[in-house]
């Protein structure tokens, strides 16, 4: 074992104290910095929704002689929509009231009905987008629709790849349990899903029930 | 952080107030439905009369359940990691609004000087354009 390096007096201060850096960090639990870690990326994810917002809000008018909103949009199924995403959000809320008491089948369960929200949703949604294709609305018809197919399949794909997230994890904790890695993965999952559902207050309000306001 | 202790304002159970309650979740949830609803419907039945003010009232309820969401799901406050996520979250609103409004804004301005015949063309002209 070595003794603690000696220091050169010109390389203290007044109080005896050394003016480097230590070589090595001090000690920090793991993972003690990913949840803000994770908040950064979320913040830079609200980026790439921001710049779709702004598209969509440029180009939204612009119709080339097609379909509008009026024409393409059934407010009663974004309804539904919402009320899946929103379920949803609530549940996975649940899950991780679960989490907390350390109840592993309770949060597996909860985080189940959470994926079958999500899947609900995106059903929905793969349904909508394919009955506008059948009738032609295609984004390749307007610049309308080109805005309109990449931010709603933007959202849509992030919403695929929570749920696919989600069946990570619960394969996770039914092999190794509520050990504090799962759990920190849970909680960034959690913000991940409730964010999702932001962006889609941002969604609704801003594309369906604002375009048929047009 | 050391200087705002521990606030245990929604914390009804013992539990670290970052990760919120069931009665917390419960309200944000009732508070976020009934927020959904009211824009859906004031849309839906067009009970307002005018788009514009509607289309106002609407951007309003959205503001008011992103706050609701932020607040009860995601559970932001000045206090969590020292208050960087706050200011992450300052940094990126301005980044958006800039974003958002300057886009608008200096296409509109576009739209309105290159535009070909710009005062002969009505609404329904440039829903023409691609």
């Amino acid at each position: 074992m070595a003794s603690a390096p000696t220091v050169d007096a010109a390389f203290l201060d007044k109080d005896g104290n050394p003016l480097f850096h230590l070589e090595h960090e001090p000690h920090h639990p793991e993972g003690s910095s990913t949840m803000l870690g994770f908040w950064i990326y979320l913040m830079s994810d609200c980026l790439i929704f921001a710049c779709l917002f702004a598209t969509y809000a440029v180009l939204g008018g612009n119709y080339a002689a097609g379909p509008g909103p009026k024409d393409l949009f059934d407010l009663p199924l974004v309804a539904l929509n919402t009320a899946m995403l929103l379920f949803s959000s609530i549940t996975y809320g649940f899950a991780m009231l679960a989490m907390e008491k350390n109840r592993v089948a309770a949060t597996q369960g909860w985080l189940a009905i959470t994926g079958l929200f999500g899947l609900a949703f995106l059903g929905i949604e793969l349904y909508e987008f394919s009955h506008l294709i059948h009738e032609g609305a295609t984004p390749m018809r307007s610049g309308f629709l080109s805005a309109f197919f990449a931010l709603v399949g933007t959202h849509g794909l992030h919403v695929t790849f929570g749920i696919i997230w989600l069946v990570t994890l619960m394969a996770q904790v039914a092999k190794k349990g509520l050990i504090p890695a799962n759990q920190r993965r849970l909680m960034c999952l959690s913000m991940f899903w409730h964010f999702l559902d932001v962006v889609w207050i941002g969604v609704f309000t801003f594309v369906y029930l604002m375009g048929m306001l047009r | 952080m050391s200087a705002h202790g521990h606030s245990h304002h929604d914390d009804h159970h013992g539990q670290a107030p970052a990760h919120g309650t069931f009665g917390s979740y419960m309200i944000g949830f009732g508070l976020s439905v009934i927020l959904t609803a009211i824009p859906f419907w004031l849309v839906m039945t067009g009970v307002l009369g005018d788009p514009q003010l509607t289309a106002f009232t609407i951007m309003g309820f959205a503001v008011a359940q992103i706050l609701v969401h932020m607040i009860y799901f995601l559970h932001m406050n000045t206090r969590s990691e020292g208050g960087w996520t706050m200011l992450a979250l300052i940094f990126t609103v301005v980044l958006v609004v800039i974003t958002l409004a300057g886009s608008i804004w200096v296409m509109y301005h576009l739209n309105h000087n290159m535009m070909p015949h710009m005062q002969d063309m009505s609404a329904h002209d440039m829903s023409q354009m691609p």
